[in-house]
């Protein structure tokens, strides 16, 4: 288990417990945390599990797999540490993890 | 008013197998869907990646399943609508009234929804005046590109619209080509013209800057654009165009008096009817316990639905299960001969 850390737009700050070998994205759904729509399932193929990774965590995750920076021009408000949290997997070295979430994801 | 025993609203591959299921026990069907293409997620979001979940189809991609499913439907006559979107679904009697946005009507005893996660709809800015400029000085799809003959045009985006349309528009238009990172993700011809184009002058290109501002009254006359560093520019425009893709809207659905969790609809088990009576959903919109959002999941919903439409249309008729191997009836329909 690892610790992640989701914060909506308006600042509720969420701590959970995270599985090793999910994404990101589940660990939001299944905790039942708003703000990550994840339409197409975690499939990269739409931009609804759109967060920004707090700087210090940036390069710690793995890298964005091909593709992924496509998907990410058409999400909403991207930034420089935009990633698609279905692209993130969970494993030990991320615990502690912060993400925090647009205003908005479609 | 076009009458029907059942319509369809979505034409990705679930809507598509559930007007096979129609047509094969009898009844009629028309589909509407919002894209101007066939085929919904499969074709819009993933026409070249293979799916391997397909029952007895190894490997096949969304635009091959697509296709396969549009050649099954080939023995029957089914009206689809395209570019339209059904806005309004409203009771009338046993009837359903139902109203697309570009003023089609029809009436059914049966609706199915097969919207996928809603409608697809372009992604938008979100900059302030977006909505006040939307369709004058902003537009997010062409449909006369001699508006823009002669004017400065700002384009935003990295795929194949966006350029696209700032190389067809370099002819005769000043162009600005803004987008939020150095790589395109376009073919890789329309890329190498674009950069062709920048070294002529006849595109103007700034890499790594998103929009920052709309300027101007009535009309955009300039807009800001800023980057990572902070750096603003202002540009001169009449018109700034985005494609950034397309985003999935619940949108009307969610006015038409449907148990609605989570972007999807409730249903039962046994007709997948939501809580209005001759309106069912299936395929991923619909929503049951261990509901799984799996292609081969949507075709058994709409086998069932259909079925459930027959009492409907037919109320006076008993259905009567039938195979397709033996079915007299049913070779008739498809057009191949009886043994």
């Amino acid at each position: 288990m690892t610790k992640i850390t989701y914060i909506e737009h308006s600042g509720t700050s969420h701590t959970v417990d995270v599985e090793n070998g999910l994404t990101v994205m589940e660990g939001a759904v299944q905790n039942n945390i708003p703000g990550i729509d994840a339409d197409c399932g975690g499939g990269m193929a739409c931009a609804t599990c759109h967060v920004y990774v707090k700087e210090e965590w940036f390069d710690k995750i793995n890298e964005k797999s091909e593709g992924e920076d496509d998907m990410i021009d058409q999400a909403f408000e991207p930034k420089k540490n935009s990633r698609l949290s279905c692209q993130i997997l969970v494993s030990e070295n991320l615990d502690g993890l912060v993400v925090s979430m647009p205003e908005k994801q479609s | 008013m076009i009458k029907t025993d059942a319509l369809i609203i979505g034409a990705g591959p679930t809507g598509l197998f559930t007007a096979h299921q129609l047509k094969l026990i009898g009844l009629d069907c028309e589909v509407v869907d919002n894209l101007d293409k066939i085929g919904g997620q499969c074709i819009e979001l993933y026409p070249d990646k293979p799916i391997y979940d397909i029952p007895a189809v190894p490997e096949c991609t969304g635009e091959e399943l697509t296709n396969n499913l549009i050649n099954q439907l080939k023995p029957f006559d089914i009206k689809f609508h395209l570019s339209e979107r059904v806005d309004e679904v409203k009771k009338n009697g046993d009837m359903w009234i139902v109203k697309t946005n570009k003023g089609t009507s029809f009436t059914t005893p049966n609706v199915i929804i097969a919207g996928g996660v809603g409608s697809f709809e372009p992604r938008k800015f979100s900059v302030e005046g977006q909505d006040k400029f939307e369709n004058k000085s902003i537009f997010y799809s062409i449909k006369d590109k001699n508006v823009f003959k002669g004017k400065t045009v700002s384009i935003f985006g990295g795929g194949d619209s966006a350029l696209d349309w700032a190389v067809e528009l370099s002819n005769n238009c000043n162009i600005n080509l803004i987008h939020r990172r150095d790589e395109f993700r376009g073919a890789q011809a329309t890329v190498d013209k674009v950069h062709e184009l920048v070294k002529l002058n006849k595109i103007n290109l700034f890499t790594k800057f998103q929009l920052k501002k709309l300027n101007g009254s009535s009309n955009i006359e300039s807009i800001d654009i800023e980057n990572e560093d902070k750096e603003i520019k202002n540009l001169k425009t009449d018109y700034v165009l985005g494609f950034f893709g397309l985003i999935m809207q619940l949108g009307p659905i969610a006015n038409w008096g449907l148990n609605i969790d989570k972007k999807t609809v409730e249903v039962d088990t046994e007709k997948f009817e939501t809580n209005q009576k001759g309106i069912y959903a299936v395929g991923d919109i619909c929503n049951y316990p261990g509901k799984l959002k799996l292609i081969l999941s949507g075709f058994h919903e709409g086998a069932l639905a259909a079925r459930a439409c027959f009492k409907l249309a037919r109320p006076n008729e008993k259905y009567r299960f039938e195979f397709t191997t033996s079915s007299k009836a049913i070779k008739s329909r498809l057009g191949v001969k009886s043994d």
